[in-house]
């Protein structure tokens, strides 16, 4: 029974990898950016909800309507004032500015909140807990967090497939011109994007920040399990990711069950053998597999 | 070198203009022989300033190998390696196991850049299937795997680490002066390296494969080749540069020597300096040694300048200084390229 325990809880915590590696999916699959500072801007998202809820002695949970809204816009302002200029100096400059972007980052809040571990409030919720037999016993706050993951990726899906904004995302991601040519806006879609996943960044560090703890550095290990989660689960696919976060959950909490100092090693392990064995991941399109090694660089 | 070429317009017309293509010039062999003169003026350091001089100089002159590998491996390859600290970390344990089996702790610093080189054939087999940003993340992969690896392993003393054995014998003069010729060695290898390297053809195709890899592909480069060629040569590097940092310290422990600032270093002297030119990455070895002289007292701040001089120079100025001043005075100190001449 111990075993089926750590498999949920590892599915659970995956949710969590999930919802921080769907912003990095979609910015490569529109934007085709990789952009190495989504983890610090996770972490970012966590130190605000720390300032906002400690501001107004409430729980995070609560300063979520205005701390969504904030990430949004800076995702918005990053897309136009570095992503988008970076785009123009080819394929090269988007890697080296957002790992500028990274540097810069984490130590600016080296300087403002010193390297302390931080926690966050989470409210009841966070000692909140329920029992399934007699050994299973699954956090309220973890439920949570894959639940809202598995709800802002079927959100994404659906604003993907079936609206208007998401057949022009489709669009530009399938061919940047072709869209232009069609009369798409790029640039509000490209900066629209940006938001989205620096907002879905953020809302996953304020989990992070309430599951556990962390600090100005803990961005570069969120940056490589997201990145490892999308890998894993096939680039493009949203659905894919989620697997793939879950693929690295599990691992991640079995592997800890034996012992704990092996778990992060056997999440990368992981990680290097599907890139052995399946180097476009679970789920993924050939046209994905053909960007991913560079063959079809976009112009 | 220069080579006379007659190349003539499209159409039929008889109206040849005769060129001259020419690579090496009176500058170029200038510069050469002060370089040579430096050289030397350096080498005798221990004898003349001695102790003062060498500690900054070498952590100069390692800031230069560094710099020049990485340039190979980004400037002129396109593969943005934020994982070298892996090969930087395989390079200081590979110095401390041979030191340990009784091998001369300087003559290790080869073989630890051959391990390095080894350990990254199978890596390479792994990250070179991603290009642009996934490789770039694929390296941070690894190398945070090496970095958990050197941890969980007693061998080599896990989280504590080890001392480096093999040093008792010298006197502290002595040690310090074997280990500022050794620095000077590797860096003056490394940018001499990497100098003939591209001057051949080897750098004509890095380039295309660094640019534009399906068009490589389809001029007949073997693209895969030379990345590998490319990767191992920079990992290689790397090692010496480790095994380097292993003798300084004395001391091999594992979140030294894997630190990705090593990484963040390489990127930000070569986009300081200029990418893909030979001079650049030795300008940005001087302006982060400058930096570091002047800021480092600042801790976390000297890090936030770092990442935004990185970021402004990508955006405004995508060729780095030495870009910059060869494009406004025309000046080629180490030409890789050829220039045409319209004959007077």
């Amino acid at each position: 029974m111990n075993w089926v325990n750590s498999v949920i809880q590892g599915m659970l915590l995956g949710g969590q990898y999930a919802l921080i590696a769907c912003g990095l999916s979609l910015t490569f699959g529109v934007m085709r950016i990789v952009n190495l500072a989504h983890g610090d801007l996770a972490v970012c998202g966590a130190y605000l909800g720390l300032v906002l809820s400690s501001a107004f002695g409430v729980p995070v949970w609560v300063t979520l309507p205005l701390l969504l809204p904030v990430a949004f816009a800076a995702g918005l302002a990053l897309q136009v004032l570095l992503f988008g200029r970076a785009l123009r100096h080819g394929v090269l400059a988007p890697v080296l500015v957002t790992f500028g972007l990274s540097i810069m980052i984490e130590n600016l809040l080296q300087v403002a909140a010193t390297s302390d571990p931080r926690g966050l409030n989470g409210g009841a919720l966070a000692l909140a807990s329920f029992h399934i037999g007699s050994s299973i016993t699954v956090s309220w706050l973890f439920l949570t967090a894959f639940l809202t993951a598995c709800g802002v990726l079927s959100a994404l899906q659906l604003t993907l497939s079936f609206t208007s904004w998401g057949r022009q995302v489709r669009a530009t991601s399938d061919d940047l011109d072709t869209a232009r040519l069609v009369g798409v806006r790029v640039r509000p879609v490209f900066a629209t994007v940006a938001g989205i996943a620096v907002a879905t960044a953020a809302l996953a560090g304020v989990f992070i920040g309430t599951i556990g703890t962390f600090d100005p550095l803990t961005g570069t290990n969120v940056l490589i399990f997201a990145f490892e989660a999308v890998v894993i689960g096939g680039i493009g696919s949203l659905w894919g990711t989620l697997v793939g976060g879950m693929a690295l959950g599990v691992t991640q909490v079995v592997v800890g069950e034996v012992n704990q100092a092996y778990a992060v090693l056997a999440v990368n392990l992981l990680f290097l053998a599907v890139l052995t064995v399946r180097p476009g991941g679970l789920f993924t399109s050939h046209q994905a597999v053909r960007e991913l090694q560079g063959e079809g660089a976009p112009g | 070198m220069t080579r006379e070429a007659a190349i003539g317009s499209r159409d039929a017309e008889p109206s040849v203009t005769p060129v001259t293509v020419s690579r090496w010039s009176r500058t170029a062999s200038a510069f050469t022989g002060l370089c040579l003169v430096a050289v030397v003026v350096l080498a005798v350091v221990p004898y003349t300033i001695g102790g003062p001089a060498e500690q900054p100089l070498i952590t100069l002159f390692t800031f230069i190998a560094m710099a020049s590998q990485w340039n190979l491996l980004a400037g002129f390859s396109g593969l943005t390696s934020f994982g070298q600290n892996a090969f930087i970390g395989v390079g200081a344990y590979a110095l401390y196991l041979v030191a340990w089996h009784g091998i001369n702790p300087f003559g290790g610093i080869v073989l630890a850049a051959g391990v390095a080189a080894v350990v990254a054939l199978p890596v390479s087999a792994l990250v070179l299937r991603l290009s642009g940003g996934y490789f770039a993340v694929a390296t941070l992969v690894v190398a945070a795997t090496f970095q958990i690896i050197a941890t969980l392993s007693p061998a080599v003393g896990g989280t504590t680490g080890v001392s480096v054995p093999g040093l008792a014998g010298y006197s502290d003069v002595l040690r310090e002066a074997l280990i500022y010729w050794s620095t000077l060695v590797v860096a003056l290898v490394s940018v001499a390296g990497v100098y003939l390297l591209v001057r051949r053809t080897f750098g004509l195709d890095a380039r295309a494969v660094g640019s534009d890899p399906v068009a490589a592909a389809s001029s007949g480069v073997r693209v895969g080749r030379i990345r590998l060629l490319a990767y191992l040569v920079a990992a290689g590097g790397a090692g010496a540069v480790g095994a380097l940092i292993a003798l300084q310290t004395l001391y091999v422990e594992p979140t030294t020597v894997f630190n990705i600032q090593y990484s963040v270093d390489m990127l930000f002297m070569v986009l300081i300096g200029g990418m893909g030119t030979i001079e650049g990455p030795i300008i940005g070895a001087l302006v982060l040694f400058a930096l570091q002289e002047t800021l480092s007292s600042y801790g976390a701040w000297y890090l936030v300048i770092v990442g935004g001089l990185a970021i402004v120079t990508t955006l405004a100025a995508s060729r780095g200084l030495w870009g910059l001043a060869s494009e406004r005075f025309g000046w080629s100190l180490l030409p890789v390229g050829y220039r045409v001449r319209q004959k007077e």
